[in-house]
C-alpha cells in the first residue's frame, strides 16, 4: 500500500506537474471531453429515442466510456517507463498498474461525480433515482475497466501487437458499448448480440439505477459478474508471468 | 544464495548468465566481486538484491539488503531531486523530512535540489544518487562500480561513508579498481563463465582472474 501510495504521488507529479492547475487535470481532462460530448449530443437531439433527458443521457453515457476505456490506455506499456523503479525489490509490476488504475478510476469517477451535482444543482439534470444502483453499475464498468487493462497491461509487456490492436478496438467499441444508446432503442434481433459486450450490462444497470422507470433495461449481472471474474484471473495469472521475467533497466 | 541459475532469452536462444551459484553472506562481511564485462556480475546483484528473478534455484534474505547503488542512478528527470528523494523514502517506509538536510549536506546541491533532475550535471545526479542511496540504512549494500565515477574529493566523502561510517554492515562490491577491493573486502569471487569461484586470498583471486577471464 505505502508502494502504490508512493507510486501515485510520483505519476500524478510527473503527468501533471506542479504548474497551473496541477492534478486538478485529473478530473477536468475528462469532465472537458463528456461536456463536449454532452453539447454534441444536445444540440444535434440524436435518435435517442424516447422521453429521456438528453443532458442526463450524455453524463451517463460517456462517463461510462471513459471509466472503462481509459484505464487499458494507462497500463498498456506502463512497465517499461517504471523499468529503473524495478531495481527497488518492493516495487512490483501489479503496484505500477494499480496505481495507475486507481489514478485512472479516481479521475472518471470525480468527473463523473461533480459534473452531475453540477448539472442537478443548476436544474439541467434531475437527481438519480436510485443512488445505489448507479454505484453499483459503476463499479461493475470499473471492474470490468480494471481487469482489462490489467490484462492487456500485462499482455503488452509479451508483444507490442496489444498496442497495435487496442487503438482501433477501443475506437470502434464506443459506438457499440451502450453510450450512445440503450438496448431496448435496438430491434430485438440486434439486442442479444450486442449484449455479448459485457460494459453494455454496466451502463444498462448505471441506467436504470439513474432513470428508474423511465427506461427499460436489459443485463445480467450474473453474465457481467463472470466475465470480469475470468478476466480478473486471466489478468493476474498473466502478471505473475511478466513480473517474473522483469529485468531492471 | 542456493543454487542459482540465471538465463535469459535472446534472438539466438537462451543464455545462461549464471549457473548453479552458491553464496553466503554474513552480517558485517565485505566481499569483492571480480569479473570481465559482461560476466554476470551486475546480474548476480540485481538478483541478491531482488529486484529480479532467478530461472531457478533460490534466494534467501535474512538481512535488510539495499538495492544496487551505482551511480546512474534511477531518477525520474522531469522530478526535482527532493521529488526522488521522498519517492525513495516512501516505497521504503522512511520519513522523507528527516533526512532533507542530510542529502542536503552531502549533495552539496543548494537550491539546485529544488529544480528537475533532467537540469543537473552527470557529477550532481551521481552526489544526489549517492546522497539517496545512504539516505535508507540496510544491513548489507550491494555497491555496483560505485567507487569509479567523480572527483577525487567526492571519492574521498563516499568512501568516508561507506566504508568508515558504516563499516560494521556487509557489503559486495563489484569493481574494476582492484587496491579497493583489496583494502575493504575480506572475501573475493571471480564470476567466469557463469561459475562463481570464491577466494580468501586477493593475490590468488585476482592471478586468477588474469590467468582465466
Amino acid at each position: 500500500m505505502r508502494v502504490i501510495g508512493a507510486l501515485l504521488m510520483r505519476e500524478v507529479l510527473t503527468r501533471y506537474g506542479r504548474h497551473n492547475i496541477g492534478f486538478l487535470w485529473l478530473f477536468i481532462e475528462p469532465m472537458l471531453f463528456t461536456l463536449g460530448v454532452t453539447m454534441l449530443w444536445t444540440f444535434m437531439k440524436s435518435n435517442h429515442g424516447s422521453s429521456i433527458p438528453i443532458v442526463a443521457f450524455a453524463v451517463t453515457g460517456y462517463s461510462s466510456v471513459l471509466l472503462w476505456r481509459n484505464m487499458p490506455a494507462r497500463t498498456i506499456g506502463a512497465v517499461e517507463p517504471n523499468l529503473s523503479l524495478m531495481y527497488h525489490r518492493n516495487v512490483k509490476i501489479i503496484d505500477v498498474f494499480a496505481a495507475r488504475l486507481l489514478l485512472e478510476a479516481a479521475g472518471a469517477t470525480t468527473s463523473f461525480f461533480v459534473l452531475s451535482i453540477l448539472w442537478i444543482s443548476i436544474g439541467w439534470m434531475q437527481p438519480p433515482q436510485d443512488i445505489l444502483k448507479v454505484l453499483f453499475g459503476w463499479f461493475m464498468i470499473a471492474w470490468f475497466g480494471a481487469s482489462l487493462a490489467l490484462l492487456l497491461g500485462s499482455l503488452s509487456e509479451r508483444s507490442e501487437v496489444v498496442d497495435k490492436i487496442w487503438h482501433p478496438t477501443a475506437y470502434l467499441l464506443f459506438p457499440l458499448s451502450g453510450a450512445a444508446f440503450m438496448v431496448d432503442f435496438l430491434p430485438q434481433s440486434v439486442q442479444k448480440y450486442i449484449l455479448v459486450l459485457p460494459m453494455v450490462h454496466g451502463v444498462e444497470i448505471l441506467r436504470e439505477g439513474y432513470f428508474g422507470s423511465l427506461v427499460h433495461a436489459h443485463y445480467d449481472i450474473l453474465y457481467m459478474a463472470t466475465v470480469c471474474l475470468v478476466l480478473t484471473i486471466l489478468a493476474f495469472a498473466q502478471e505473475r508471468h511478466i513480473s517474473k521475467k522483469v529485468i531492471p533497466e | 544464495m542456493r543454487n542459482v541459475v540465471k538465463q535469459y532469452q535472446t534472438r539466438h536462444g537462451e543464455v545462461t548468465v549464471l549457473d548453479h551459484v552458491n553464496l553466503i553472506i554474513r552480517h558485517g562481511e565485505k566481499i569483492g566481486i571480480l569479473g570481465r564485462n559482461g560476466s554476470g556480475k551486475s546480474t548476480m546483484i540485481r538478483l541478491i538484491s531482488g529486484g529480479e528473478q532467478p530461472t531457478s534455484g533460490s534466494i534467501e534474505r535474512s538481512m535488510s539488503v539495499s538495492w544496487p547503488l551505482a551511480f546512474s542512478g534511477a531518477f525520474q528527470g522531469t522530478l526535482t531531486g527532493l521529488d526522488n528523494l521522498r519517492f525513495i523514502c516512501r516505497i521504503y517506509g522512511v520519513n522523507a523530512n528527516s533526512r532533507i538536510e542530510y542529502v542536503q549536506d552531502f549533495s552539496e546541491l543548494g537550491k539546485y535540489l529544488y529544480e528537475p533532475v533532467k537540469t543537473y550535471s552527470s557529477g550532481m545526479r551521481a552526489r544526489l544518487a549517492f546522497a539517496i542511496s545512504m539516505a535508507v540504512d540496510f544491513d548489507c549494500f550491494l555497491i555496483d562500480e560505485i567507487i569509479a565515477v567523480g572527483d577525487s574529493r567526492f571519492h574521498e566523502r563516499c568512501q568516508r561513508e561507506l566504508f568508515e561510517k558504516r563499516k560494521e554492515k556487509a557489503m559486495i562490491i563489484v569493481s574494476h579498481d582492484i587496491q579497493n577491493i583489496r583494502e575493504q573486502c575480506e572475501r573475493f569471487c571471480v564470476v567466469h563463465e557463469g561459475k562463481l569461484f570464491q577466494f580468501f586470498n586477493i593475490d590468488i583471486a585476482y592471478n586468477f582472474y588474469k590467468d582465466n577471464c
